[in-house]
């Protein structure tokens, strides 16, 4: 008995649409976000994340309409992230209807932005991403940088260092994706995960890199993490939503399964 | 039969769609209005009294919208439901922000998890509380029909409520410390979880909520 640890499916979104694939096999259309975000809810997901990677202005608006229509539709918390710059951006996705806004390279570049947002709409709604990539070398101690756009700009900034400061300005979670995983499907970077989940007070989410269920339940049980975020091997249907609460509540973590 | 009314208070603080939402999705048929306006409020049958953010703020706006007397009577006439920082504003005070006064509605504080908060293994423990954690019903109540004892519900906060008065208790949770989830009084109900968030436990609680003649 006791607090759950979180699964959080996260979806792309791009001009109002899913991109990097999402295959169900009884969705007839598998590009809308409202519809996957409703079979994952179905499926037990803890929250759901749009992360939006449209470049026009017009796909903004777009994006707004999908997170009032997904929050008219789906009762489960729902976070958004991507393009989130200034305190009215934030303001109007939560109007629309989200939860928390996930903060990534404005953050970078002006971290008091946080502290303004925090002090605005309360921590409980800020999600600060981190993407980190490892630094030190094999057999030295760990050492992690913050990179921007997709991985590829070293900031100098230390990652552990950098989730502390953005926790004492006021993120009240902490989303971590590994960089050297992404994409790879070897496991979340347990070490990077661990250090930060200890360092800081607030929940941190695990990302990066997941490719089976296994992996899931070691971000937790190795990395510390208070909740883990996939996307692909629910997209492509390899597993529900369920089957992995059932898969980490087997190995003993407390999950809500009703 | 004209529309049964519900009016969810609006003072500016956090995101009121999502339980407009969810009362819309529980109830077809009712009027959902969001409102900061006394009369509308006085008018409808049921009233939600929800609230995110800090406690020192929340109080500031109920105040200067003159929305505390209006809660008040609210609280003795018709159903009402208080959710997260909306329940933490009708107790007595708060130790958020250096110590803020609540409406006293309910006899109780509002305490901090703490810096140290540690589960019964000694682990330590995150705070704000956020996720779907277990509530125990302490009591029979309507708003509790259909709704398995020991239901997740989603929380976020970092501040907790402990009642002079534990018989008017409905649920309880524990995360280091056990606490009140729930409470009720007549036709006043409270919880400190998000039922516009808590998926079909929560939309239960909020149809019970539009069904209840606020009779306990």
């Amino acid at each position: 008995m006791g607090l759950a640890k979180r699964i959080i499916p996260c979806l792309d979104v791009d001009n109002g649409r899913v991109v990097k694939g999402v295959k169900f096999l009884d969705i007839r259309d598998a590009g809308d976000p409202v519809e996957i975000a409703r079979r994952y809810d179905e499926q037990g997901a803890d929250e759901i994340t749009f992360l939006d990677i449209t470049a026009s202005h017009e796909g903004r608006d777009t994006m707004v309409h999908t997170v009032e229509k997904m929050a008219s539709q789906v009762f489960i918390p729902l976070t958004v992230g991507g393009g989130i710059r200034k305190l009215e951006d934030i303001r109007t996705m939560l109007n629309a209807g989200a939860d928390k806004v996930s903060i990534n390279t404005a953050a970078v570049f002006n971290p008091e932005f946080v502290g303004e947002a925090a002090a605005k709409f309360g921590s409980q709604c800020i999600v600060v991403a981190i993407d980190a990539k490892k630094v030190s070398a094999a057999g030295e101690p760990g050492r992690w940088e913050i990179f921007t756009h997709g991985g590829r700009k070293p900031t100098g900034l230390d990652a552990v260092e950098w989730a502390i400061k953005m926790v004492g300005l006021g993120a009240g979670e902490i989303l971590l994706t590994s960089m050297d995983r992404d994409g790879t499907k070897n496991g979340f970077d347990l070490d990077v995960t661990r250090a930060i989940s200890e360092a800081v007070a607030v929940p941190v989410i695990a990302s990066g890199g997941v490719g089976n269920l296994q992996h899931l339940a070691d971000g937790v049980t190795l990395g510390k993490a208070d909740a883990v975020l996939a996307a692909s091997i629910f997209h492509f249907g390899e597993y529900t939503v369920q089957q992995a609460k059932q898969f980490m509540a087997a190995q003993g973590i407390e999950m809500r399964l009703d | 039969m004209s529309k049964t009314t519900v009016a969810v208070i609006d003072y500016g603080m956090g995101n009121l769609h999502s339980a407009a939402k969810a009362l819309e999705k529980v109830a077809p048929g009712a009027q959902v209005m969001v409102t900061a306006d006394a009369g509308t409020i006085l008018s409808a049958d049921r009233v939600v009294f929800p609230g995110v953010g800090a406690i020192r703020d929340c109080m500031g706006e109920i105040l200067r919208l003159g929305l505390d007397e209006v809660v008040r009577e609210a609280a003795q006439s018709k159903p009402l439901l208080g959710i997260c920082v909306g329940m933490q504003s009708l107790m007595t005070r708060s130790e958020e922000n250096g110590g803020v006064d609540c409406l006293n509605l309910f006899a109780g504080q509002v305490k901090f998890f703490g810096d140290d908060l540690r589960d019964a293994s000694g682990e330590k423990l995150k705070v704000p509380h956020m996720g779907w954690n277990q509530v125990q019903q302490t009591r029979s109540h309507p708003l509790w029909n259909g709704i398995a004892d020991n239901a997740r519900f989603y929380f976020v906060h970092s501040y907790y409520i402990t009642l002079d008065d534990n018989n008017l208790m409905t649920g309880r949770c524990e995360y280091g410390v056990p606490f009140t989830a729930a409470l009720g009084r007549e036709n006043v109900f409270a919880v400190q979880f998000h039922p516009e968030k808590s998926q079909n436990a929560g939309l239960k609680l909020l149809q019970n909520f539009m069904e209840w003649d606020g009779q306990a």
